[in-house]
C-alpha cells in the first residue's frame, strides 16, 4: 500500500528525512513515535505529498509520487489525513464539513452524501451535532468530526498526525476509541502518536524515529519490552515517567 | 444670503421632484450594478494576484497599481472619450445605440473599485491560517477549488467591513458620472438648481439621499453578514 525506498528530504540544510525505508501493507496499522522534531510529521506528510520528497522513491496505492504524471489530487482523495489541530472548516456546519469533498470531488448526490455523513456521525457518536459549527464543539468532538470528514471520501489509507496531542486529557479516550474501531475494521493506518496504550492494542508495528532516521521497527510488545536502541530506551522511559 | 427664501416644495413636489427621483433611480442602478460587478471582478483579480503562475500574478499586480493610482475622473473620461479609438466600428455603433454614458461610467466605477476590493480580499485570504489550505488540499481539492470552497468563503467574511467601505465609496463616486452626462442624482440636482436657482434645497436633498443610501447599504451588508455568512452567531 505504501512503500518508502531510500527516501531523503531536506529543509534547507536540515536533513529531516534520512534514508527512510518503510513498507505498509493493506490493513496494517503502523504507529510512528519519537522525540519532538525527529521528523514524524514530515514523514507522514510525504505520504499524501503535503511535503514532497527530494530523493528516493515513494509508492502509495500503486501511484509513484515522484512521477510527474501522477494525479496528486486523485491520490489525496484516496488518503484521509487527520491533523493535530483538527482543521475543520469553520464556516461550514458539521454536516457540510463532511459532505463537501464527497459532493464536490466524488460528485456524490447531495442526498446520498448526507446519508453517508449521518452514518459516519453515528459511528463517531456525534449524530446530534450535525447542524453545529466547529467553534461550538469541544476538541475531542472536533477531532471525531475531522475523522468522519476524512472517512467520508472512503479512503484506502488513513493518516493521523498526533490526533490527540492537542486535546484535554479527558477527551483523548473518545478519539482513541474511534481510531481503535477503525483499526479493527481493517483500515490501513499510519499514526504518529505517543499513546502507547493505543499502539499496544491495535498496532501491527511501531516505528521509532530520531533525527530523521528510523532507528527501530518492531512489533509493539517487542518494542516496549525490549527496545534495542539507547535513544528508544530513553524515549520510553521519559514517556512512562510520572512527570510526563 | 439673508434675503434667500427657502422653498422646500421645489424638491418635494412636481416636476423637479420627479427629476430628482429619476436621478436617484439611475444612481441606484449604477451603484447596484457596480457593487455586484466590482465584487466579482475584484475576487477574480485577487485570485490572479495570488496565482502560482507568475504572468497572471504580474498582470494582476500591474492592474492593481494602475487603477488604484490614477484618478477615477480620468478613468471615467478615458472610457467615455478614449475607448472609442480602440474599439471596432461595429461595437461603437452598437454602443451608440445603447446608453453609452451609463456603460462607460459603470465600466470605470467597476474597474476602479475592483482594484481596491481585490486588495481587501487578498489581505483577508492571507489572514486565513495556512492549515485550512492544507486540509482542503489533503482532501483532494485542487488549488482553485480549495480557494473557491474553503479559503475565499472565509476570507470574504473577514473582508465584510472593508468591503462595506468600498461599496459606499462606489455609491458616492457614482456622482462623478454626471461629468459625462449620466443623468444620475447629482446631475439632476444640478439641473434643478439651474432651472430654479434653489441650489441649497436641491443639493441638501441630494445629500440626504446619498446619506440614506449609505445607511441602507451598510445595514444590508450587516444583515447579510449576520444571517448568511455567520449563521452560527445569528
Ligand atoms: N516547513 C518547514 N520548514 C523548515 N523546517 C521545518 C519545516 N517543517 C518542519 N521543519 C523542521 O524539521 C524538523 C522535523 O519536524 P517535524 O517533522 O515536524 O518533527 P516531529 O513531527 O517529529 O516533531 C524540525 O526540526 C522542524 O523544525
Ligand atoms: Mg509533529
Amino acid at each position: 500500500m505504501i512503500k518508502f525506498n531510500a527516501v531523503h528530504k531536506w529543509f534547507k540544510s536540515l536533513h529531516v528525512l534520512n534514508d527512510i525505508n518503510l513498507s505498509v501493507q493493506q490493513g496494517e496499522v503502523v504507529v510512528v513515535c519519537g522525540p519532538s522534531g525527529s521528523g514524524k510529521s514530515t514523514l507522514i506528510r510525504t505520504i499524501n505529498q503535503l511535503e514532497p520528497i527530494d530523493k528516493g522513491s515513494l509508492i502509495v496505492d500503486g501511484m509513484d509520487l515522484c512521477d510527474k504524471k501522477t494525479d496528486i489530487n486523485r491520490l489525496r482523495a484516496e488518503v484521509g489525513f487527520v491533523f493535530q489541530q483538527f482543521n475543520l472548516y469553520p464556516h461550514l456546519s458539521v454536516l457540510n464539513n463532511i459532505t463537501l469533498a464527497p459532493t464536490k470531488i466524488r460528485k456524490t448526490p447531495r442526498k446520498d452524501a448526507e446519508e453517508q455523513a449521518m452514518a459516519l456521525l453515528e459511528r463517531v457518536g456525534l449524530a446530534n451535532k450535525r447542524d453545529s459549527y466547529p467553534s461550538q464543539l469541544s476538541g475531542g468532538q472536533q477531532q471525531r468530526v475531522a475523522i468522519a470528514r476524512a472517512l467520508a471520501m472512503k479512503p484506502k489509507i488513513m493518516l493521523f498526525d498526533e490526533p490527540t496531542s492537542a486535546l484535554d486529557p479527558e477527551m483523548i479516550g473518545e478519539v482513541l476509541a474511534v481510531m481503535q474501531d477503525l483499526a479493527r475494521s481493517g483500515m490501513t493506518m499510519v499514526c504518529v502518536t505517543h499513546e502507547m496504550g493505543f499502539a499496544r492494542e491495535v498496532a501491527d508495528r511501531v516505528v521509532f524515529m530520531d533525527h530523521g532516521v528510523i532507528l527501530e521497527e518492531a512489533e509493539p510488545e517487542e518494542f516496549f519490552r525490549n527496545p534495542q536502541h539507547d535513544r528508544a530506551k530513553q524515549f520510553l522511559k521519559q514517556l512512562l515517567s510520572p512527570m510526563h | 444670503m439673508l434675503s434667500y427664501q427657502f422653498d422646500w416644495s421645489v424638491v418635494t413636489t412636481g416636476k423637479y421632484f420627479e427629476w430628482l427621483v429619476s436621478g436617484l433611480g439611475l444612481t441606484l442602478q449604477l451603484s447596484a450594478a457596480g457593487i455586484v460587478l466590482s465584487f466579482l471582478l475584484g475576487l477574480l483579480i485577487a485570485v490572479l494576484r495570488m496565482s502560482h503562475f507568475s504572468p497572471l500574478r504580474w498582470f494582476a499586480h500591474v492592474y492593481l497599481e494602475f487603477f488604484r493610482n490614477t484618478p477615477l475622473l480620468v478613468q471615467i473620461f478615458f472610457w467615455y472619450f478614449g475607448s472609442y479609438k480602440l474599439l471596432p466600428m461595429a461595437v461603437n455603433e452598437w454602443l451608440n445605440s445603447t446608453n453609452f454614458e451609463f456603460a462607460a461610467a459603470l465600466i470605470a466605477l467597476t474597474i476602479y473599485t475592483s482594484a481596491f476590493i481585490a486588495e481587501d480580499i487578498r489581505s483577508g485570504v492571507l489572514s486565513i491560517p495556512k492549515e485550512q489550505m492544507e486540509a482542503a488540499r489533503s482532501a483532494g481539492f485542487s488549488y482553485i477549488r480549495s480557494m473557491q470552497y474553503i479559503i475565499l468563503p472565509q476570507a470574504v467574511r473577514i473582508t465584510v467591513p472593508p468591503l462595506i467601505n468600498q461599496f459606499l465609496n462606489l455609491a458616492k463616486n457614482s456622482s462623478l458620472a454626471m461629468t459625462i452626462g449620466v443623468m444620475e442624482l447629482t446631475y439632476q440636482a444640478r439641473q434643478v438648481e439651474s432651472y430654479t436657482f434653489k441650489g441649497f434645497e436641491a443639493f441638501t436633498a441630494a445629500t440626504l439621499v446619498y446619506l440614506v443610501l449609505s445607511v441602507v447599504i451598510t445595514a444590508l451588508m450587516d444583515q447579510y453578514n449576520n444571517r448568511v455568512l455567520n449563521p452560527q452567531r445569528g
